[in-house]
């Protein structure tokens, strides 16, 4: 093989060589967006390093048994963050159960069956409960949803159901069971909206093929259900991202007591709740100090659990994208 | 060519009858007409083609026989469509029933994500077909064997179907469409996205199904509609110019548009 001869820099070859000030705009504009993108990687990892730095005291002086720990006495500064963990993890995951059927149904109403104007009406509107501040759900809750739960719901669930542990004690209205309420009525529209996102994505084609065999429309339905299934565990999972670090509303519904109760109408406490409330209140810097080392923790929770949301959603567009090629 | 035309005459038994029968039937997709009344018989156990060129209607015409243009809003037909007697047209039909005996194959391959033996499962499945598992696996060998794809896929039956190649898809497919024993099968340019290669084996077995389906087919590619069908229709601008027998369509068409079209001189 002969070499190609290289007349770059040959006599009468044109200069083609980037000046320093050729394209000087496009040097800038990525300078700028840099320093942008850069700028949010930075604050992330800032935060963390603050945080970190600011519960050291905390983590010096109850080390691992801090997550197990259930005594939470600022007076003789005992902190444990369990009871906190516990009501984290419990509301959420009441939140989950109340509020995944019920988007799964939305999102199926509006992706397979709405059409025209009521389709368009009705996605709105669940985008709009998105956009509602989380301090009116709160109110709300309070002065509607606690209330009834108290005087109705929580006695007939009682009554009902009182052989279950979950189902004992006295209705207290502000308790355990609003504070899933209110997730649950706040993740909704999340999860509907990015489920619906997820099946209008999936191939009109198999539905089609579907139907084309003598399926029903639920059966159709079905197969796009079955088509989408990562992606809607991805909503799911967005939403419980939202549950688990939502503050306001259910720090105004949740009764605020740190303790672990099996019953969903003792009061609880929830992470994001005890940072809002207590953090004024933190004199002592130990006080403080277990604060914040909460605050770590339910970052890296929701960090982790965004990830696995953000991954699923993204396999699925994935392999939409692979059925297609 | 000509040869193959007097081979496939030979093949035709004369006497057909008729299957599906369209009498003025219109269609329209909102404010917009697609098709103009349309008087078409489609022979049973016969290739019947739709050709023309894009947006004419063929594949409109060709979902209105199992009611698939149902799940697109909005649209309207009028007219009746007859399949042994039945008016397919009323709006109370039963669309599913109509489903399971007018089968479809799509234009781009549209396998399920499960494995190959629960594609070809799935209309048997949702229609109660048979009665034990025995059966099941029975009639999907069927199937798959009637499709030319059982010596290909039979050691991988629980295998993904998407790890099949596209002409392996498409035969799967059919496969599934033929797993419910329909009495026609719709295609809808069946091989339009599939090299040569696999287009030749999806012809190959459209000649074999015949002697048992009624077989409707839309195709771009005129040449395969002159190989595969014995009866032609050539449709435009959502009227039918003419149909016939395949050969006369492409020998000595009536119509001098038909001609033109054949010929490459439009569309």
């Amino acid at each position: 093989m002969k070499e190609p001869k290289d007349l770059t820099y040959g006599p009468g070859a044109p200069d083609m060589r980037a000046g320093v000030f050729s394209n000087i705009g496009d040097r800038i504009f990525r300078g700028v967006t840099l320093v942008f993108g850069a700028m949010i990687m930075t604050l992330v990892i800032l935060m963390v390093a603050e945080m970190t730095r600011n519960s050291t005291l905390s983590f010096r002086q109850f080390g691992l048994g801090f997550l197990s720990h259930s005594e939470w006495d600022p007076v003789h500064e005992r902190f444990g963050a369990w009871p906190f963990i516990y009501g984290t993890v419990v509301s959420s995951l009441l939140s989950l159960i109340l509020a995944v059927p019920l988007s799964l149904g939305t999102a199926i109403f509006l992706a397979e069956l709405a059409r025209g104007k009521l389709s368009v009406a009705v996605a709105f509107l669940v985008e709009l409960l998105a956009a509602i501040p989380s301090v009116t759900y709160g109110l709300w809750g309070i002065f509607v949803l606690a209330p009834f739960l108290r005087q109705y719901a929580e006695p007939a669930l009682a009554a009902a159901f009182g052989f279950l542990p979950m189902f004992r004690g006295t209705p207290h209205g502000i308790d355990m069971l609003a504070g899933g309420l209110i997730l649950a009525i706040m993740v909704t529209p999340i999860i509907s909206a990015v489920t619906r996102d997820v099946l209008m994505a999936v191939p009109r084609t198999q539905r089609e093929a579907a139907l084309a065999l003598g399926a029903t429309r639920w059966e159709a339905t079905k197969v796009a259900l079955s088509y989408a299934k990562s992606g809607i565990l991805g909503a799911v999972i967005l939403g419980l991202g939202r549950a688990l670090g939502e503050t306001m509303a259910v720090t105004m519904v949740i009764g605020n007591r740190p303790q672990v109760s099996g019953s969903l109408f003792d009061p609880s406490y929830t992470m994001a709740s005890v940072i809002s409330n207590e953090f004024t209140e933190a004199t002592s810097d130990l006080y403080r100090s277990a604060l914040i080392e909460i605050g770590l923790l339910l970052f890296l929770v929701t960090i982790v659990v965004q990830s696995v949301a953000r991954l699923l959603v993204w396999r699925v567009g994935r392999r939409l994208k692979e059925a297609k090629a | 060519m000509m040869s193959q035309f007097r081979k496939m005459d030979s093949q035709v038994p004369k006497v057909t009858s008729v299957k599906i029968e369209t009498q003025q039937f219109n269609f329209y997709y909102g404010g917009h007409q697609a098709l103009f009344d349309i008087n078409l018989h489609i022979p049973e156990k016969r290739v019947t083609a739709f050709i023309g060129p894009s947006g004419c209607g063929k594949s409109t015409l060709l979902r209105s026989f199992n009611r698939m243009n149902d799940t697109i809003h909005g649209t309207r037909m009028a007219g009746r469509i007859w399949m042994d007697g039945l008016d397919i047209c009323r709006p109370d039909l039963d669309v599913v029933s109509l489903r399971r005996r007018v089968g479809m194959v799509f234009q781009k391959s549209n396998p399920f994500m499960r494995s190959i033996f629960d594609n070809v499962a799935y209309g048997l499945k949702v229609n109660r077909l048979t009665r034990s598992r025995a059966e099941l696996a029975e009639r999907i060998e069927e199937s798959l064997r009637q499709a030319a794809l059982w010596e290909e896929v039979k050691d991988r039956l629980h295998t993904s179907a998407l790890a099949l190649s596209g002409g392996q898809q498409q035969r799967l497919c059919i496969a599934r469409a033929l797993a419910i024993k329909p009495e026609v099968v719709l295609m809808d340019e069946p091989a339009s996205a599939l090299d040569p290669m696999a287009t030749q084996k999806i012809e190959e077995l459209i000649a074999k199904l015949r002697e048992q389906y009624t077989i409707v087919i839309v195709t771009h590619n005129m040449q395969q509609a002159a190989r595969v069908s014995d009866y032609t229709a050539f449709l435009w601008i959502g009227g039918l110019i003419e149909f016939g027998p395949t050969n006369k369509i492409f020998t000595r068409p009536d119509q001098s548009m038909t001609e033109d079209y054949i010929t490459g001189r439009f569309g």
